[in-house]
């Protein structure tokens, strides 16, 4: 039974291999989201991370970051990219989000603190009629914002689950974009885009989904979620199971080291609890991916890391 | 859009401008000027950001740190990643095999061009380079000073411009390039897999290696042909910010990419040169203040890494930052490309020669030549574009000496009890990572990274920390486009 299941993904990522999501796309879909993207802009916040995501992104090559940035999307805040700074970005933002209010996505990357009145991430300042100062926290710029937006989307672990901010020994009180909306009674739609960082494949091709639906929602259901709030599409396999290397597994070939042969199961590869199509994807233009190069750490999935250290421990 | 918080900026006035959000930086910063007669009279840097990596790190598995730490910094992932494994290596007590040695080197290395690269065009060129008239590039600055600003001849204006904006776009690939050279090895980038304490683990083929050289080729040219010229351009045009952000003149290096196996010597020597004066380096008289921090300690006065504390507080009364104030000496030390530039001395690159000969009737052969001008603005992205060209002149070499097939790992065993520093350079300064083993286990681990270093509050004995200083005296003619200070600190690359 298993067998077959594995020559069946075999064929399927044959079929995919070396293809990105949005490659895949229909080039009508590519023309309605630069239409689109007037009607729904993004505004791109950061709380507790490290801009990870926001550089994997920019790893982006079907399509290219620079027709991303000036033909597919409207990022009209992004701490890292944008060319504003100040008052006048964070005037900008809560302009946009309130000119397309219902109708611009909100991507959030990294966590929100709620230890200290969410002090820990003190994301800018604005200043009132009067002229007082006031800082805003992570914690404020997400409630003010995500009942605004049309979708939320949790772009890397962090934001997703609440990652290694969230981890054991955290005195911040790093939460989850899911337990703050819990929390705050939130019902903005949530699809979680986890990896640390995610692959650019996974960002873009959420996103041209999410668009493709909004525009278009007869043609194009919204892609199918798991129980975690991510698309099946990119993390509804399992990657010890699809890994080229599982017969090694299963001839009881074990690597004793990194640079010898085999399985890395006793190394502590993460693989057989881990969800993501990176054994047929591969990263950075298809150069490499972690269990070729060392082991899979989880990085993925909800109890990362706790849940997968140690790294290099067998489960 | 006025950023000014009073109206007034008439003469005599103190005017406080606070910018926050900083942009176009790794993390979350605001700072805060005072400005009186259009220039600046005091700053203040405030780190808005709390993790507590040192805390999540106590307990774990000492292996785990170098994928933790990565997480400190999605641009410069790599560098976390040696400062752990090298600490991983004293404390383990484990000789990385030379290929290991040069792998690492080969991975580290293609994210410095990658850095460096990212840092001057996506991060820094919108200070000066008018970009499309479109989100992400606008809201800009009513007064931005951009170069078509500058520039009377329009069409000359607009044809800089539009070389500065064709390499904004091209500079994307490039850095793009840069780290499929670093995946090449490192497994993917950000967050590489492919360095842990005893090595690295992927044994390169001579198909990667290849593979790498054929990217690197794409990449040097770039720096060569482009980036380098572009930036001698630039300060051409503004030659009045090579006269601005002299800081404190206090620099310091930790030494990075290691050139023999037993870690004497490196490309990037290690060193300070403090009050007009070289010294050798000596990590003993590192200390770290909290004062204005939002930490507490547990005694007065600065510490040691080796016993480091991480007690946050944002509570805690006259704080402003969650960066501790990493002192040298008791001295507050700018780290950096300029730092290691400057400490290091090494020949400029044969472009650079000559674009100062032309553009600026400057004879100079290393960097040293350039004397106060490095102190400065443009001084800072001049030495960042010349390590560029530097370190990619290295990794030529290393791609001769690279084996391939040969072994690139040293198994190690996890000692019960052990200690281990190590000391790099990020691509953005000095980088120290301490670990601290008890039961086989992370018992401390304490980081002292080159945000620290450079982005630090005022000090114990109220000293400004390196960009707090470097901000004063800079010109801000226009209270509500205060477009020189976010340029000094980009200049930092924070």
């Amino acid at each position: 039974m298993s067998l077959s299941r594995r020559e069946f993904v075999k064929l399927c990522s044959a079929g995919v291999a070396g293809l990105s999501i949005s490659r895949m796309c229909h080039p009508g879909v590519l023309h309605a989201m630069t239409e689109g993207a007037k009607k729904a802009p993004v505004l791109w916040v950061q709380g507790q991370g490290c801009t990870g995501c926001s550089v994997s992104l920019l790893n982006s090559v079907h399509p290219r970051i620079k027709e991303i940035l000036l033909d597919v999307i409207s990022l009209e805040f992004h701490p890292t990219v944008m060319g504003s700074e100040g008052h006048m970005a964070l005037e900008h933002m809560y302009a946009v989000a309130n000119k397309f209010k219902g109708n611009f996505f909100l991507l959030v990357e990294g966590a929100i603190p709620t230890a200290k009145e969410g002090r820990y991430c003190i994301v800018g300042e604005t200043t009132d009629a009067k002229g007082n100062h006031k800082e805003i926290t992570m914690m404020e710029l997400v409630r003010e914002l995500a009942p605004k937006a049309l979708a939320t989307v949790g772009i890397g672990t962090c934001s997703a689950y609440g990652g290694i901010p969230a981890a054991q020994g955290n005195v911040t009180g790093a939460t989850s974009l899911k337990d703050f909306f819990e929390q705050e009674k939130i019902n903005t739609l949530l699809v979680n885009v986890p990896g640390c960082p995610p692959h650019p494949d996974w960002m873009v091709g959420t996103l041209v989904a999410a668009w493709s639906h909004v525009l278009n929602p007869k043609e194009h259901p919204l892609p199918e979620l798991d129980d975690y709030g991510r698309p099946m599409l990119f993390y509804g396999e399992n990657i010890h199971e699809n890994c080229p290397y599982v017969e090694l597994y299963d001839n009881a070939q074990f690597a004793p080291t990194f640079t010898k042969p085999g399985c890395k199961a006793e190394l502590g590869c993460k693989g057989p609890s881990t969800y993501a199509d990176c054994f047929k994807r591969r990263w950075n233009n298809g150069i490499n991916w972690c269990v070729e190069n060392a082991v899979c750490i989880g990085c993925v999935e909800p109890d990362f890391p706790d849940g997968k250290s140690p790294f290099y421990v067998a489960e | 859009m006025s950023q000014a918080t009073t109206p007034h900026g008439g003469a005599g006035d103190t005017v406080r401008i606070p910018i926050d959000p900083v942009t176009r930086i790794e993390g979350h910063l605001k700072v805060e000027v005072e400005v009186k007669d259009g220039v600046v009279v005091d700053a203040r840097c405030y780190g808005g950001m709390f993790r507590g990596f040192e805390q999540i790190l106590r307990g774990r598995d000492p292996r785990d740190s170098s994928q933790i730490v990565q997480r400190i910094c999605g641009v410069c992932p790599t560098a976390h990643c040696t400062a752990s494994v090298m600490a991983q290596d004293a404390a383990f007590g484990v000789k990385t095999p030379t290929n290991g040695r040069i792998v690492r080197n080969l991975i580290f290395g293609a994210n410095y061009l990658q850095s460096h690269i990212l840092h001057f065009y996506h991060l820094a060129a919108l200070d000066y380079v008018k970009g499309p008239d479109v989100a992400p590039f606008v809201p800009r600055y009513a007064n931005a000073d951009l170069i078509t600003d500058r520039i009377k001849d329009k069409a000359k204006a607009e044809s800089t411009n539009k070389y500065g904006l064709d390499q904004y776009l091209k500079a994307l690939e490039v850095r793009r390039i840069c780290h499929e050279m670093v995946a090449m090895f490192g497994g993917r980038m950000p967050h590489v897999q492919g360095m842990v304490g005893g090595g690295a683990t992927q044994i390169p083929t001579a198909e990667r290696i290849a593979d790498y050289a054929a990217r690197f080729k794409e990449v040097l040219k770039f720096v060569t042909d482009e980036y380098l010229p572009l930036i001698y351009t630039l300060g051409s045009v503004y030659t009045d910010l090579f006269a601005t952000g002299v800081g404190y003149k206090n620099v310091i290096s930790f030494g990075v990419f290691p050139l023999d196996d037993d870690g004497k010597t490196s490309l990037h020597k290690p060193g300070v040169y403090i009050d007009g004066k070289d010294e050798p380096f000596d990590p003993k008289l590192i200390k770290e203040y909290v004062k204005y921090s939002f930490f507490d300690y547990s005694k007065p006065g600065g510490l040691h890494y080796s016993e480091g504390e991480t007690n946050p507080n944002p509570d805690k009364a006259g704080a402003y930052s969650f960066v501790k104030a990493p002192r040298y000496k008791d001295k507050p030390c700018e780290a950096g490309p300029l730092a290691r530039m400057w400490i290091t001395n090494p020949a400029l690159s044969p472009v650079g020669q000559k674009l100062l000969k032309e553009l600026y009737g400057i004879d100079a052969k290393n960097f040293r030549d350039l004397g106060d001008k490095a102190f400065s603005i443009m001084g800072r992205h001049v030495a960042r574009a010349e390590e560029t060209y530097f370190v990619a002149k290295a990794i030529e070499k290393w791609l001769k000496e690279v084996k391939p097939e040969a072994e690139t790992y040293a198994k190690p065993e996890i000692p019960d009890s052990a200690e281990g520093t190590g000391f790099t350079e990020a691509p953005r300064g000095s980088l120290l990572h301490y670990l601290k083993i008890k039961d086989k286990k992370i018992d401390n681990y304490q980081v002292v990274s080159a945000t620290l270093w450079n982005c630090n509050p005022r000090d114990d004995m109220g000293q400004r920390g390196p960009v707090e200083q470097a901000l004063i005296g800079v010109p801000v003619p226009d209270i509500k486009n205060p477009v020189n200070v976010g340029r000094l600190i980009r200049a930092f690359d924070p």
